[in-house]
């Protein structure tokens, strides 16, 4: 990574030990709820299937839209035609669920290593059932993805399908992340009285929904995991607009105002827009800054939204920073980010979780970020917690929100009080 | 290739985690790719242990594979050592490190570490977790004992070689002691298992000497020689080890499941000969005494539940033991019995014909839910998939097997095994159900016009809800659709429609559907199936209340 001129005032640390942290196929237990006619099938092991299970235990209740093609010896040894046993497998599930719009190839750490060309299949796949569903292909392989990474390669599968703009098409937004349905029809309301009316979000609703991209078109993140279907949008001709990420109030506000002025919103607009709810959001902090401040945080690398976060506690609710740890830094994406973080913390990027979790013992500390697997072994030794991949699952973004991504991390340190 | 939507088990290498997270001083070293660090929580969450598994994965990812992955497991399993210190070590692949074919079983010995480092060959793309559990369990037996497998411990007066028969003879200088085999980490009730049993065997003056996997460090698994025979508590982990230290050992093991009150006595009795007691029967009176299912299951109230039709699936020792259970000490009649071990096939098989029960072999859970909705069952004994398909088709249930969710680790004490365990197993069993009285209640007054099952509770109020005049019970069948029975709420009048899908299925007269309402719900669904089912095989187009009645008493036959 190229560390921005405030990361290199910092104390990095790049760790390539054991790291803890899921693979981008968990990817799919949000990106299938927000895309409803979408389906995942996994290519991969067992091991893949038994992840998704345990991960997403909660959601049994329905038959999910996500399944395992589990590969088998006998795909292994050249017995069966692993092209030949795919098609088998997807065209009896399309025939099962004919409310499929799209369909993921989702490959695995096994058929990266097994080079089991998915792309390939899926472009077939494509033309057999053109009429039907579309198919695409994309790797959520803990060999190349981290967790949140999935989501990454997932919408940079779907760039390449977006149309192209016309070029008398007037500029629009592209709003680029999932989102909370909730959080996205806030958020068009406050672009709407902004003045940007041509908002679109990716991805979205139905997985085929997709905005046209062009010149024209400013890209802004709503999450910051992005980097590649970033890129491929820029390939696009797409313009990125540069910005924090919009988490807590002050994160909100410079994300609003990074899109308003890119949109060139006279400024006195942007505060008649923006302030009113700006006082509502900060009114709402208030308890939980209480409980927050002067405590010591921990983050252990997840899902790269750690530097925004850590912003958020530091600037908003005045907590103090020990090390801010990353699975990944896109220094671009999260320029802005670092620059908001004090000079005298610990980042650290990738991991080795055993020295991770001396230092955090070490640092004696009050709350950690971390993954489930981290969490009560913490708690056992009198660390609060908040499981990161909450973070991704709970409506967090924009104003209204800011107060529930306090509470995040309010409740915890307010239940060990309240039962020490 | 095969479709998965949910499986009844994860990979091999997740039994060899059991097996390490339940032991002590043991450490797992795992050639393994980013990402399969979520099996983690299974322990930690799932199971709400305090300690992280005692696993290092080298989670190697793709900038690795082109340079040195055999270097990553070397250091990552040098560390390892340097930091945990335990007494012995396992190593072993993923399946995504099988595939890589590093060979940490000769990097590992490599490195000359002064401990035991035991391989293992986990094929994880053709075998499972239990599979995988037993197999670390055996590969630890037989390298941590083999050192001491000819040398039979001294206190025993006889030698080994004239104790080969049946069992061995006991020293009559102390008691007879036994080893627990089977319990690991994230089983079903194992912790509480092995807590009744460990005080049932001690009761009849059996001493246990070690319970392994769960509990024991390397050490004590080379000590297992020192008993006098193996109690084998769960076959499908423990069956490997337990039969290479009867034949190398000398150490029978037992073979009953001490699941229910009969089942308990017959492991009793079991034991009893292992062990060479001679057991005073008031004795074993006095400690059955303890289970009330025995008289609870008499009890006039348990009357309704004679003839219950369940339906039991679960990994073949809990549902062996739970059909025989239910069908020899509570009564209930079993329609259907199933594993997803495959390797238990032949006595799930023959247990079903004992019982003239539908056998199922299969760890295909979407066939489980197909083979519940065709028996109807009214109680469904099964796993947590089986738990969420019976909440889809509003079928009781309760779990009685593994795989497992957070609330199958209560906070209280509930065995499965032992006196204790049959209490436990009626009062999860029976909940779900109505009891008794409540049914018979119910069945009395349900032409009573606040008491039918649309009506809401009184003390709520009339501003609950209101019973649905339109909600046929076609309606809550599998997501309703083809051929429903649509209400004209304007005109009162039942507008059948026929959108079916196959020219010969009957259509339900309104006053046959009518009559079907009065039926109690809970076996409604039952009666419908049959209803139709009788009437396609009479080649008969509409049903009406003869119907209904003449399938009645077709299939009370």
């Amino acid at each position: 990574m190229n560390a921005p001129d405030q990361g290199m005032r910092m104390h990095w640390l790049r760790e390539r030990g054991q790291h803890e942290v899921f693979c981008g196929l968990t990817g799919i237990m949000w990106l299938h709820r927000k895309m409803q006619d979408a389906f995942f099938l996994i290519v991969g092991s067992r091991t893949c299937a038994h992840l998704m299970q345990s991960a997403a235990g909660v959601m049994i209740f329905a038959e999910p839209r996500f399944a395992t093609a589990i590969i088998e010896e006998r795909d292994l040894a050249g017995l069966a035609d692993a092209h030949e046993e795919l098609d088998r497998v997807a065209t009896a599930l399309i025939e099962r669920r004919p409310d499929i719009g799209l369909l993921f190839l989702v490959g695995s750490c096994p058929s990266e290593v097994i080079k089991l060309d998915l792309s390939r299949a899926a472009q077939r796949l494509d033309q057999r059932f053109a009429k039907r569903l579309r198919v695409l292909a994309y790797s959520g392989s803990g060999i190349e993805t981290s967790f949140t990474q999935g989501e990454d390669a997932c919408l940079a599968a779907l760039v390449p399908q977006m149309p192209q703009a016309k070029p008398s098409d007037p500029p629009n937004l592209l709003v680029v992340g999932t989102l909370a349905d909730v959080v996205e029809d806030q958020m068009r309301r406050h672009f709407k009285a902004l003045g940007i009316v041509r908002v679109d979000f990716f991805p979205g609703r139905r997985g085929m929904d997709l905005a046209a991209v062009g010149p024209q078109t400013r890209v802004l993140l709503a999450q910051p995991f992005l980097g590649e279907t970033l890129r491929l949008l820029q390939t696009r001709a797409a313009k990125h607009v540069p910005a924090r990420f919009p988490l807590g109030v002050e994160g909100s506000l410079a994300w609003y105002e990074a899109a308003a002025q890119a949109f060139d919103v006279p400024k006195a607009h942007q505060q008649s827009v923006l302030l009113p709810l700006v006082d509502r959001a900060r009114l709402a902090l208030q308890k939980h800054r209480q409980t927050l401040r002067g405590k010591k945080v921990f983050f252990f690398p997840d899902s790269q939204l750690e530097p925004a976060l850590a912003r958020f506690l530091y600037q908003e609710m005045e907590m103090q920073l020990t090390e801010v740890g990353t699975p990944y830094l896109h220094a671009a994406i999260m320029q802005a980010e670092l620059d908001a973080l004090p000079a005298d913390i610990c980042m650290s990027e990738g991991q080795d979780v055993d020295r991770q979790l001396d230092r955090c013992m070490d640092a004696s500390v009050d709350l950690a970020v971390c993954g489930l697997g981290l969490a009560n072994p913490l708690e056992a030794r009198g660390i609060s917690t908040k499981w990161s991949i909450e973070l991704v699952f709970t409506p967090i973004q924009g104003f209204e929100q800011a107060s529930d991504l306090a509470g995040l991390f309010s409740r915890p340190l307010q239940r060990r009080e309240l039962l020490s | 290739m095969k479709l998965a939507v949910w499986t009844y088990e994860g990979p091999p290498h997740v039994g060899a985690m059991r097996v390490a997270t339940g032991m002590r001083s043991l450490h797992y070293v795992l050639h393994a790719p980013q990402g399969d660090t979520y099996a983690d929580l299974l322990f930690t969450m799932i199971e709400r242990r305090n300690q992280r598994p005692p696993v290092t994965y080298t989670t190697f990812q793709a900038r690795d594979l082109g340079s040195d992955t055999a270097a990553l497991f070397k250091r990552a399993t040098q560390e390892a050592f340097d930091r945990f210190a335990p007494q012995a070590m396992i190593v072993g692949a993923s399946c995504t490190g099988e595939l890589i074919q590093d060979d940490p079983a000769g990097l590992a010995l490599a490195l000359q570490l002064p401990i035991p480092v035991i391989p293992l060959e986990l094929p994880s793309y053709q075998k499972k977790e239990n599979w995988g559990a037993a197999e670390t369990f055996y590969q630890l037996v037989r390298h941590l004992v083999k050192a001491r497998a000819q040398a039979k411990p001294q206190h025993v007066t006889e030698p080994a070689a004239e104790s080969s028969a049946e069992y061995p003879a006991v020293s009559s200088a102390r008691r007879p002691r036994c080893n627990l085999l089977g319990p690991t980490a994230l089983g079903f009730r194992h912790r509480d298992d092995v807590k009744e049993i460990s005080g049932l065997l001690n009761a009849i003056g059996i001493d246990v000497l070690t319970v392994a996997p769960l509990g024991a460090d390397p050490q004590a698994i080379s000590r297992l020689v020192e008993a006098d025979f193996n109690v084998l508590m769960y076959p499908e982990l423990g069956l490997q080890a337990a039969q290479w230290l009867q034949k190398n050992c000398a150490q029978p093991f037992t073979k009953e499941i001490p699941i229910g009150i009969k089942g308990t006595q017959r492991f009793i009795d079991e034991v009893a000969v292992l062990a060479g007691l001679d057991l005073d029967p008031s004795q074993i009176e006095s400690l059955s005494a303890a289970a009330r299912s025995g008289w609870y299951a008499r009890s006039v109230d348990s009357n309704y539940l004679h003839g219950k039709r369940v339906f039991v699936f679960g990994d073949a020792t809990h549902a062996l033991a739970a059909a025989r259970m239910a069908s020899e000490e509570i009564g209930l009649q079993v329609v259907g019995i199933g594993t997803y071990s495959r390797e238990w096939a032949r006595e799930i098989r023959s247990l079903a014909e004992r019982l003239g029960a539908v056998a199922l072999i299969s760890d295909d859970y979407l066939e489980v839910e197909r083979a519940i909705d065709e028996l109807q069952p009214e109680l469904v004994l099964g796993t947590q998939m089986e738990r969420h398909i019976a909440k889809r088709l509003r079928i009781p249930c309760a779990v009685i097997s593994a795989p497992v969710h957070v609330q199958d680790y209560p906070s209280r004490y509930s065995p499965q095994m032992g006196f204790e365990g049959s209490n436990v197993l009626f009062d999860t069993w029976i909940h779900p159900l109505m009891m008794g009285l409540e049914e018979h209640l119910l069945a009395m007054f349900r032409e009573d016009f606040e008491f039918h099952d649309g009506q809401s509770p009184s003390h709520l109020g009339t501003g609950a809800t209101q019973p649905q005049s339109g909600s046929f019970s076609a309606s809550q069948r599998q997501g309703l659709a083809e051929n429903t029975v649509q209400i004209d709420l304007a005109n009162g009048t039942v507008a059948e429609r026929a959108i079916q899908q196959s020219a010969n299925e009957p259509i339900w007269e309104v006053d046959a559907e009518q009559e079907l309402k009065k039926i109690p719900f809970f076996v409604r669904g039952k009666a419908r199936k049959n209803t139709e089912l009788f009437a396609r095989n009479q080649g008969l187009s509409r049903i009406t209340i003869k119907t209904l009645y003449d399938a009645k008493a077709h299939f009370a036959r």
